[in-house]
């Protein structure tokens, strides 16, 4: 589904990635994993075509997509949730949600406000609510039913649960797990490796812009220096 | 008693020549972050392609859709070959983008049209007066203008609160490459924003044109008095637009009215007068900067 063919992005005269490759096949959910600061933002916004790649190649469903703008991007089909969720502030939230909502693609059975806040419950109680009166767990579920309106076949989880509460990042994950049954592919960066390790079938370790090693989920669990390494977690 | 209400709408119809014109500076400078000192040559391109359909078709209406399309048209353009390129330059640049702008047709209106003021009759049928009050006639065109502006606001309302594009346009004021990485063409939704605002300054123009001459610079004169509305309603919001442009539509007019007799109970006239004049021009000024000094960011701000 996209396939990522050793790019290289710099920001001006200094690089940031380094001869990354990655995949997702259709209905895979696949995280990207590191330290802060190793390239996985990066990644994330060379794919959508927000920081541009210098180097290699980037395909969404066959198509290349390394030269396209972002709106077109989006339009193929990957939604984005960014990291510190970007909600819109002066927006309410049923307007962060159907403000740039589409089926391009007419999907057959899409996302619409009510199948979001199905996922969402909490968000019905808050759609007169601005983006900047909620919480910051509700700012991520709002950021996700607003990538989920786009009607994406990729999500990309830039950060999914960075700074919540464990109570909301149960919630976050169980509403990942619903789009995962769904049939979506998801991307997901995140530091929490337990619960990503039961959601998510392979798995991508970068550091200092190299993806460094890559497997599934069991062949992470059985490598445990590889997590004290490179993702600092203590085993 | 009379005389007071007839200033009063004099200045409502100032103020909501003011509002078209500040709506469409403040969208573009709240939302693109564009200083636009060209706004005003959109005024001048709509009044004098109006005056010169009106003149040649005999009719108002066919003159203000020229005059607007001309002046929407021409911003589209603008946007697309000028400013687009602004967008990421320092807003020194902008200024002086635009002030080259201001010369550029100011220069091209004289060599199209030439140096003498042309005149457009007020559209047939808007001609008389209607008697609001026993004793109180009032042109029926002033009163139309008026009418208009507010159309023109419940439309801005209703688009900026009830449509996807106006919420897109809300949304791409405060984080333009998130409603890109949504799916939105933010360079063509930026270039239909300026679109309307010239839209609107061209319309103002059109409005204008059979109450004043319409000559070249004719711009620069209303532009001054379009950012003091902007500021003192607040950068980038069309509530401040029309709060700011009725209020310095009435202090401007009421002021220019009534402070020379006022001053003349206290002041010989000779003094009155010449104190009036000068305190008359200071008002709009002076108002500002009290609204400054109490809310920084103007009356309605934008973003909360």
């Amino acid at each position: 589904m996209l396939v990522v063919e050793k790019i290289e992005t710099c920001y001006g005269v200094s690089q940031a990635l380094f001869d990354v490759s990655l995949q997702i096949g259709e209905a895979e959910v696949v995280t990207l994993l590191g330290r802060n600061g190793m390239g996985k933002s990066t990644t994330v916004r060379s794919i959508l075509g927000l920081t541009p790649v210098c180097a290699g190649k980037i395909s969404y469903l066959g198509h290349p997509i390394e030269a396209l703008q972002s709106y077109r991007i989006a339009r193929m089909g990957i939604g984005l949730v960014p990291e510190g969720r970007q909600i819109f502030p002066n927006l309410t939230v049923r307007e962060n949600l159907i403000a740039t909502a589409a089926n391009t693609r007419k999907t057959p059975q899409p996302f619409g406000l009510e199948a979001v806040l199905n996922i969402f419950p909490r968000l019905s109680d808050r759609l007169s609510h601005y983006g900047n009166e909620l919480s910051g767990g509700e700012q991520q579920m709002l950021a996700i039913g607003r990538a989920l309106m786009i009607n994406p076949d990729l999500l990309i989880l830039d950060e999914a649960t960075e700074g919540l509460a464990p109570l909301v990042r149960k919630e976050i994950w169980r509403a990942l797990t619903l789009l995962k049954e769904r049939g979506l592919s998801i991307l997901i960066i995140d530091k929490n490796i337990e619960a990503l390790m039961v959601i998510a079938e392979r798995h991508y370790i970068m550091e200092k812009g190299h993806i460094v090693w890559s497997g599934t989920s069991s062949e992470l669990h059985a490598r445990p220096e590889l997590k004290s390494r490179y993702l600092g977690v203590d085993c | 008693m009379l005389l007071i209400i007839e200033q009063l709408l004099n200045g409502l119809q100032l103020g909501i020549t003011l509002f078209l014109m500040s709506a469409g500076l403040t969208l573009v400078f709240g939302i693109m972050q564009i200083i636009n000192l060209a706004h005003g040559s959109f005024y001048m391109i709509g009044a004098y392609v109006a005056a010169t359909v009106a003149a040649y078709t005999g009719s108002f209406f066919l003159a203000m859709i020229a005059g607007v399309t001309a002046a929407a048209a021409t911003g589209c353009i603008v946007e697309m070959l000028v400013l687009r390129h602004l967008y990421k330059r320092e807003h020194l640049d902008q200024v002086l983008a635009t002030f080259g702008l201001i010369m550029f047709f100011n220069e091209l209106v004289r060599i199209v049209w030439g140096r003498q003021p042309l005149f457009m009759n007020v559209p047939d049928g808007l001609t008389a007066s209607i008697e609001l009050l026993p004793g109180l006639p009032y042109p029926t065109y002033r009163l139309a203008v008026i009418g208009i502006g507010f159309l023109v606001a419940v439309f801005l309302w209703l688009m900026f609160t009830k449509t996807r594009i106006g919420m897109q346009i809300r949304a791409g004021s405060t984080n333009r490459e998130m409603v890109g990485a949504l799916g939105v063409n933010i360079n063509l939704l930026y270039t239909l924003v300026f679109g309307l605002g010239t839209l609107l300054a061209g319309l103002a123009g059109v409005m204008a044109g059979p109450i004043l001459a319409v000559e070249p610079g004719m711009g620069e004169s209303i532009l001054i008095l379009t950012f003091v509305v902007i500021v003192i309603g607040g950068i980038g919001s069309i509530r401040g637009a029309v709060a700011g442009a009725l209020l310095v539509g009435m202090v401007d007019t009421l002021g220019r009215a009534f402070l020379p007799s006022i001053l003349r109970t206290v002041l010989s006239t000779a003094t009155a007068d010449s104190v009036a004049a000068s305190l008359s021009s200071m008002a709009i000024y002076i108002l500002m900067a009290a609204i400054l000094v109490w809310k920084p960011r103007g009356l309605f701000p934008a973003h909360g």
